[in-house]
């Protein structure tokens, strides 16, 4: 079932959490909203389930699934499931009972037989792997058992779309990411719209097939989390996206300078800002005829598949993040205290007037 | 368990102070609960069990015995839905005036019990603005037990809210959009999934507001007319034995009451506490 979101807004008191918004999410599709918090990605997800209501404006707002309007039509109408943060389980009743209960309320013409409800439930039990746990009660769970108790009772009325606010964002790492793999799997396996909030870019980007970045109530960009990552439409995208190195200067006769650090640019005169990404960055001990970035290493933290190396120097206002492959690391004897030299591999930059980016990379 | 054991082993308590404050508190037990207590089973002792059951079960104090549990019953009934009303509006709305009507829920508590009844029954009694409305229309509430009842849930108000309050609040709003977002119609979440919620806190309420109404006596005797056989209270019972001087009478009449009273909470206790192990997984 497809979303359509026409002329969305929204205002808590005089606070407007949500400018005017528009957007199209495609049937089956995973959509990711992502944004800090404030950004008003939990507002939008409310909205589009029906548990808050848009501002009425002259221009009328329209919230459709598929062709049919459910602007004015209640939550309890809208054939959605909700997952909250927090799970939201039912305490006083059995794991069973919880993921029964889409079912137990419907009305008597449409509730399906006694037998059907335990089959059904039992089905989906197994699907979240607790059905040896039918019996137990919510406290007797953990957070990744609850969680998945919850969409196992979003699940059980079949809905049309599947909402998630921060489904994993009370989990701790590792039980985040099993459960992230084993969205992605039901996602695909069920085929129903589903689109989630999250603050964590990397969960974004890894779960969705859009992404929908946003600010203050606005959206910044809505793209797949390759092209995303790749081709950020504005400064706060590229910044919000990940790590970044911040380096400032002036720019004459295409060499760009900031203290006693130079580097030839192909820019015209005048203050700019580049951005690069830590992996951007290359660590060499001599400075070349290009750049001459002399930087100092503070701290080193050789965990996952590259090393983290933080760099200062008197010429940068914060400290650079670059990450080193473990043979380079090994191959340059990199110890803390060490003087080396930096050269941008590839840098961006975002003049303020025009949203349009302009990089450079450069052959190392 | 634990902390025999390591009283017994002698392992030092990391906490402070349990000495101290432990010894203070049985202290204070004893003098305001356990002594007067046991000074009313002294007055007891010096009737025979004859003597004894023969107080207790005459006419005129088992029908003082109907009146005050059928009285206080409809008082706790009545308390349990309006209170239960009451602490919703309290927690689940915003509305000008929120925090007087927080403050008025106490009142009761901080009335002295006979301004409450001299003020009922001047209100109730046929001369009465209320009075005045009721009688015309057929409703006698003064000298009745309906006025009994209505003393009796007056006082007794405070418990219900007071004890379904904080559940409601710790209650999150997102379990009933949960419920809602399932298809649950509002009569459905709130039976399903509100009421077994706040249950435990309700029927402790409504059992504190009915045992505090069995031995209520300021708020009552005024708007009662306390004809015998139809509404005299057993706490007046008791009131006219100690006017007599007959104070082991006085004293049987209120072991009664007294162990009516405990065994009440004692089962709600017992009761509650079953409650809760399941909602907090055993370990409550």
């Amino acid at each position: 079932m497809s979303i359509h979101l026409h002329n969305i807004a929204k205002h808590f008191g005089t606070t407007q959490a949500l400018e005017p918004i528009n957007l199209d999410i495609h049937e089956g599709e995973l959509v990711g909203l992502l944004g800090p918090s404030g950004s008003g990605k939990t507002t939008l997800l409310r909205i589009i389930a029906g548990l808050e209501n848009a501002d009425r404006t002259a221009q009328p707002s329209k919230i459709l699934f598929g062709d049919r309007d459910v602007t004015n039509v209640h939550v309890r109408d809208r054939r959605i499931g909700f997952v909250f943060q927090h799970y939201a389980l039912f305490r006083h009743m059995s794991v069973y009972d919880n993921v029964a209960f889409g079912l137990t309320v419907l009305s008597r013409k449409r509730r399906p037989s006694s037998g059907e409800i335990r089959a059904r439930v039992f089905r989906l039990l197994e699907m979240v792997k607790l059905e040896h746990l039918a019996n137990r009660y919510p406290a007797q769970l953990s957070g990744g058992q609850q969680q998945r108790v919850s969409l196992a009772r979003a699940l059980a009325v079949e809905p049309e779309v599947l909402l998630l606010d921060e489904p994993f964002g009370a989990l701790d790492a590792k039980v985040r990411q099993e459960l992230r793999r084993w969205l992605r799997h039901l996602h695909d396996e069920f085929n129903f719209t589903s689109v989630f909030v999250t603050h964590d870019q990397e969960e974004a980007l890894e779960l969705s097939d859009r992404v929908v970045v946003m600010s203050n109530g606005r959206i910044e960009q809505i793209d797949t989390p390759d092209e995303l990552y790749r081709e950020p439409k504005n400064r706060f995208v590229f910044e919000f996206l990940g790590d970044v190195n911040h380096l400032e200067g002036k720019v004459t006769n295409g060499v760009l300078t900031c203290g006693d650090a130079y580097w030839h640019v192909d820019l015209p005169d005048g203050h700019e800002e580049l951005l690069l990404r830590p992996h951007e960055v290359r660590l060499t001990e001599q400075p070349t005829s290009e750049s001459h970035l002399p930087v100092t290493i503070t701290a080193i933290s050789p965990v996952g598949a590259e090393v983290r190396v933080e760099l200062e120097a008197d010429w940068l206002a914060q400290p650079w993040l670059a990450t080193v492959r473990h043979t380079d690391f090994e191959h340059l004897a990199l110890r803390r205290g060490q003087r080396l030299f930096a050269h941008p591999r590839h840098w961006r930059r975002f003049p303020k007037a025009e949203s349009k980016a302009t990089e450079q990379s450069r052959v190392a | 368990m634990s902390q025999l054991a390591s009283w017994r082993t002698g392992s030092t308590r990391v906490l402070p102070g349990f000495g101290l404050s432990m010894g203070i508190s049985v202290l204070f037990i004893s003098l305001v609960l356990l002594l007067p207590i046991t000074g009313l089973f002294g007055q007891l002792a010096e009737l025979s069990f004859a003597e004894y059951w023969a107080i207790i079960t005459e006419g005129r104090v088992v029908a003082s015995y109907m009146v005050t549990i059928g009285a206080a019953a409809v008082a706790a009934i009545i308390n349990a839905i309006f209170g239960l009303l009451l602490a919703w509006v309290l927690v689940r709305y915003d509305f000008p005036g929120k925090r007087l009507l927080d403050a008025l829920m106490d009142l009761p508590f901080a009335l002295p019990t006979a301004v409450a009844g001299i003020t009922l029954a001047t209100l109730y009694a046929s001369s009465g603005w209320m009075g005045g409305l009721l009688e015309p229309l057929g409703f006698q509430v003064a000298y009745t037990w309906v006025g009994i009842a209505l003393a009796m849930a007056f006082t007794s108000i405070p418990f219900v809210v007071r004890t379904v309050q904080p559940v409601l609040e710790d209650m999150p709003v997102e379990v009933d959009e949960a419920a809602m977002s399932l298809g649950a119609t509002d009569g459905v979440a709130f039976r399903r999934v509100i009421l077994p919620h706040i249950w435990p806190a309700l029927v402790t309420g409504t059992g504190l507001a009915f045992v505090r109404s069995l031995g209520e006596f300021g708020a009552i005797i005024f708007i009662a007319g306390n004809m015998p056989y139809e509404t005299e209270i057993t706490a007046l019972m008791i009131f006219v034995k100690l006017q007599e001087y007959d104070y082991a009478g006085a004293s049987a009449i209120a072991s009664v009451v007294l162990f009516v009273s405990l065994a009440l909470l004692l089962a709600i206790n017992i009761w509650q506490g079953r409650f809760v192990r399941r909602l907090h997984g055993g370990k409550g």
